[in-house]
């Protein structure tokens, strides 16, 4: 099983991914670099945090366009586990890979601070481990994770339950549109993370790879890369038993 | 009109900044009149900003060596071995005069120097912290400008880092109406390398060739940081915002990674970012520090702009530009980095063994200048001294309240005060956790710690600087500033190890402006001598001034810890119900009560309740801070004490409070008794007095939080315990601050954000 991070110029959570899937949960993984236009021999491949491409024009509207993100875009198709966080979610929004858009924040300010997400679906590769409603604290750090989309797609999102991740209250409560206390962007329906149809790619804003050790505020965030991990070995086993 | 033709005359050279000396000491190095360029170089080089004309002789009494330093001041930043290979590079500047002009512009690019000077020398940047000083932000006269320029720091402070990717871990803001017309953005930069693959500075190896790599040079910020941070403030500095640089953090981080990485080729020889006075300081200091010369062609440079003349490109301050000598017959494997990462990288000239900084522009020489001399023979002062007329004798000192006075209502104003207010508002902005290093960021601990991948150790870092004391003494000020930061780190359990400073002062070619100074210096050594924390690097910031008024002398000292376990490292919250509150005390009160309303008068409450600010700081006891320092750091590798808050602004209840805040929705329950026979209650609460801390253990431990502090001869009293649902506070039997925790915390958790979003 091997992991890719991803490096695309101005990335800047690339390091604490590797650290994470790497030091932290023991799985191989590799950079890979914006300009190789091959990713195989990866099982999963994570878009991390930063600021690619400076932001320019729009968050993620330039790595889209990027060598790599041709072959990201095939590996998606062909059922391969994509994972994008953060700048990772708005560059998989532009590429269209998940539905959906990411604004600047509703009060218009970057914000940094521990909030809490419930699992909307544990029926998915990045979230098997997980117990449906199970909430985690983990850690925002973005000025645009202000998700939106129009009203037609948002009801399909729910209805095929590709709505992952919602912000709540602390208790578990809903979170309104403008309560910022637990929806600290303003999303629309509170939704803090996504999947396609299919459910092999998701993105979610909040930092899971910052939320895999004791002693930096939360270990939550391993929950969805040991699903990650448990899917792709159940994979190998089934692959072995249909051999 | 062709730069080049432009007659230099004495009159061009005082509109530079240069002084009759000055231009006469120009001539005899040169042997000549300068040309127009020459004239442009020296006159960045020798600015107040570049030079430290004012302060060098003085800087010399600062205590710059110790067991852990690798590298004192004269470097891009200190150097700090903290074991097992690996060395911290850290170091404090100011962005002052940039950051009054065009608060967003000015933060980021104070952000993004102190990154560079970081990096220039091997070194991942793993923390920055930010230490402000605003005008008051409540209330008439200029409180909405303060809020403007407050709001365009921490944004830019924000914009910068975040999407470099360093973690803003902490720093202090502090109000005062002083700072209105002149806020002070002081920025520290702390980065890990491995001891053996430092760089330097120290161009060698005649022939080698000379690379510029990075952003293009444009026409900006040409006499930005040298000459505006050189001079006071007058109505016409509005004007002076095209001289602000422009940050772009993208292309730094762009430059941070080529930079390692071409360093890791081992093809680098030497190194230096291009700050203040870009590409003159960059090639002359790394030609007179390797004892060489420069010959660079500037047709060469990358160039944003047509038709740049050699005087707009020597001093230009583009940001994110780094100037690099390299092996000759390697300097591909240099180009083929920079290339990686889409970034320009050129050769543009060569060493010379002659020791001449020398410029061609078509094909003729532009400028040629001694290295040496013009970095090292420039101008130094010994400015006038004078103490100025001791303070008028009838000077208002706070009072005290009739005993028994319930203080609740006070003690919530306090709170509320933007100082002493949470500053989350602030930091949450800040991208605090990135590289997953911050093991307490903002508010979670008395210091930053940081722990580090590489090591069982980790780091602790914090600012600190009264202002106010330093209007009153500065001496005492630039003592406390020492003893608290390092008082600060001691408390996450880290042991202070070195310093960085940042002197934040008025005119130096003022007298008692002057003289502060020179009590600042002797404070710091005193202290960093007792306290063993050695100056390893900062700055001196001069002609903090607008119309004339100077501003609180400010000395800023920074402060780094070394935790020999990161298990024991320490935050200042409180952590079950029933645990002991102990107060540690290794000093001792003024027993004269006119000292006590002295030292009270001084204090924040003080400011705060009655409007005063009068008497003199508490007095210091280097002895007291030191022993409390090794207590604190002994009983957190003893793992007996769970945590550690300091006494400092806002006095005991402050940071009894602050502990119940950091915490999960504890609080507690004091009993205080005076220390001497008739001691006022807001003495006892508000007083701010060094040397202490409050801890809170399991109470089966105070046995050996007893016998350990006994060793340093530091008092303990058990002066409560962590409950929930009520934060009370007794002295002398009677209950003075008490109420639902909710209440205090309320008042100290909002404030700053409805005085910021009240208007804006």
């Amino acid at each position: 099983m091997k992991f890719g991070v991803v490096v695309f110029p101005g990335s800047n959570c690339d390091d604490d991914a590797h650290h994470a899937i790497g030091a932290v949960i023991g799985q191989p993984v590799d950079f890979i670099w914006h300009q190789s236009e091959s990713v195989s021999g990866l099982d999963a491949i994570l878009l991390p945090g930063g600021f690619s491409y400076g932001d320019y024009l729009r968050t993620g509207a330039i790595a889209k366009f990027s060598p790599v993100m041709r072959s990201v875009e095939k590996f998606a198709r062909s059922g391969g586990l994509v994972l994008g966080v953060c700048n990772g979610f708005q560059i998989l929004v532009e590429s269209g890979l998940l539905p959906g858009a990411l604004m600047r924040n509703k009060r218009l300010r970057f914000l940094c601070r521990q909030v809490q997400v419930r699992v909307e679906n544990n029926d998915t590769p990045f979230t098997g481990a997980a117990r449906k409603g199970e909430i985690l604290q983990l850690p925002i750090a973005h000025g645009e994770g202000n998700y939106f989309c129009d009203p037609a797609t948002l009801s399909e999102l729910e209805r095929n339950r590709q709505v992952v991740f919602r912000y709540v209250h602390a208790d578990g409560r809903d979170a309104g549109e403008n309560d910022f206390q637990a929806n600290p962007n303003g999303s629309l329906a509170a939704i803090a993370g996504v999947s396609n149809r299919e459910g092999n790619v998701v993105g979610l804003m909040p930092h899971p790879e910052r939320a895999v050790e004791a002693g930096l505020g939360s270990v939550d965030g391993r929950v969805i890369l040991r699903s990650m991990v448990e899917y792709l070995s159940r994979d190998r086993a089934a692959e072995r038993v249909s051999a | 009109m062709n730069q080049s033709e432009i007659k230099v005359t004495p009159q061009l050279a005082a509109e530079h900044g240069l002084t009759s000396d000055e231009y006469a000491r120009i001539q005899k190095i040169l042997g000549r009149d300068p040309n127009f360029t020459e004239l442009g170089i020296f006159s960045v080089s020798w600015s107040e900003h570049c030079s430290y004309k004012s302060s060098r002789v003085h800087l010399r009494r600062l205590p710059t060596r110790g067991k852990h330093v690798v590298q004192g001041p004269g470097e891009n930043a200190g150097v700090v071995d903290i074991g097992d290979g690996l060395v911290a590079v850290f170091k404090i500047e100011s962005h002052n005069h940039p950051s009054f002009v065009e608060p967003f512009q000015g933060a980021a690019t104070g952000v993004g120097g102190i990154l560079r000077d970081i990096f220039t020398m091997g070194a991942r940047p793993i923390a920055v912290l930010d230490s402000l000083r605003f005008g008051e932000i409540t209330g008439n006269g200029t409180s909405s400008q303060n809020r403007r320029i407050l709001d365009g720091v921490v944004r830019g402070i924000a914009h910068y880092g975040n999407c470099f990717g360093v973690p803003t871990v902490g720093g202090e803001v502090v109000f005062e109406s002083c700072y209105s017309n002149n806020p002070l953005v002081n920025a520290l930069a702390l980065g890990i390398a491995r001891r053996d693959e430092l760089f330097f500075a120290r161009a060698q190896g005649t022939g080698n060739p000379v690379i510029y790599a990075g952003a293009k040079t444009g026409r900006d910020g040409i006499h930005g940081a040298s000459l505006l941070a050189s001079a006071e403030f007058s109505e016409e500095s509005e004007q002076k915002r095209p001289n602000v640089q422009v940050g772009d953090p993208f292309m730094e981080k762009l430059l941070l990674e080529a930079c390692l990485e071409a360093m890791r080729t081992g093809a680098v020889v030497a190194i230096q970012d291009m700050g203040a006075a870009g590409l003159t300081s960059s090639s002359c200091e790394m030609a007179s520090r390797g004892g060489v010369g420069i010959e660079m062609d500037l047709g060469r440079i990358p160039q944003r702009e047509s038709n740049m003349t050699a005087y707009e490109m020597m001093l230009s301050e583009s940001q994110e530009r780094m100037l690099l000598v390299a092996q000759r017959g390697r300097e591909r494997e240099v180009f083929a980095v920079f290339e990686k990462w889409g970034l320009d990288a050129v050769e543009v000239g060569v060493v010379t063994d002659d020791g001449m900084l020398r410029l061609l522009h078509h094909g003729k020489v532009a400028a040629e200048i001694p290295a040496h001399a013009l970095a090292e023979e420039g101008p130094r002062y010994e400015r006038p001294v004078a103490a100025p007329p001791s303070a008028k004798g009838s000077q208002k000192l706070a009072v005290f309240a009739a005993p028994g006075k319930d203080l609740s209502e006070y003690f919530r104003r306090l709170l509320r005060s933007p100082t002493i207010a949470s500053k989350n508002w602030i930091t949450e902005q800040y991208d605090s956790m990135v590289r997953t290093n911050t093991r307490f960021g903002p508010g979670a601990g008395d210091a930053a710690v940081l722990r580090l991948k590489e090591s069982h150790r980790a780091l602790a870092i914090k600012t600190d600087g009264n202002g106010r004391w330093g209007a009153l003494a500065p001496r005492e000020a630039a003592m406390h500033a020492v003893a608290e930061a390092a008082r600060n780190v001691a408390c996450t359990g880290a042991r202070p190890v070195a310093a960085t400073n940042c002197l934040n002062f008025g005119n130096p070619e003022k007298p008692e402006v002057m003289w502060q100074f020179t009590q600042a210096i002797d404070g710091i050594s005193e202290a960093c001598r007792a306290l063993e924390t050695p100056i390893t690097g900062g700055n001196v910031s001069f002609y903090n001034e607008t119309l004339g008024k100077p501003i609180f002398p400010t000395p800023v000292l920074g402060v780094l810890g070394i935790i020999e376990n990161a298990d024991c490292a320490l935050g200042s919250a409180f952590q079950h119900q029933g645990d002991a509150v102990v107060l540690l005390d290794a000093g001792r009160a003024p027993s004269s009560p006119d000292d006590r309303q002295k030292e009270f008068s001084s204090s924040e409450y003080a400011k705060i309740i009655q409007g005063i600010a009068a008497g003199t700081p508490p007095a210091v006891d280097l002895d007291a801070e030191k022993r409390l320092i090794d207590c604190l750091v002994d009983l957190a590798n003893e793992k007996v004490i769970l945590s550690a808050h300091d006494v400092s602004d806002g006095g005991l209840a402050t940071t009894l409070a602050e502990s119940c805040f950091a915490s999960d929705g504890l609080c507690a329950q004091i009993a205080l008794l005076a220390d001497a026979p008739s001691e006022p209650a807001e003495y006892a609460l508000f007083g701010e007095r060094g040397a202490r801390a409050v801890i809170s253990a399991s109470p089966a431990l105070l046995a050996r939080v007893n016998s350990i502090a006994a060793q340093y001869n530091v008092r303990v009293s058990q002066v409560g315990v962590v409950t929930r649902g009520e934060l009370r506070i007794e002295y002398e039997g009677r209950a003075l601050v008490y109420g639902p925790i909710a209440s205090f915390r309320d008042a100290w958790a909002d404030s700053l954000k409805k005085a910021v979003e009240a208007e804006s």
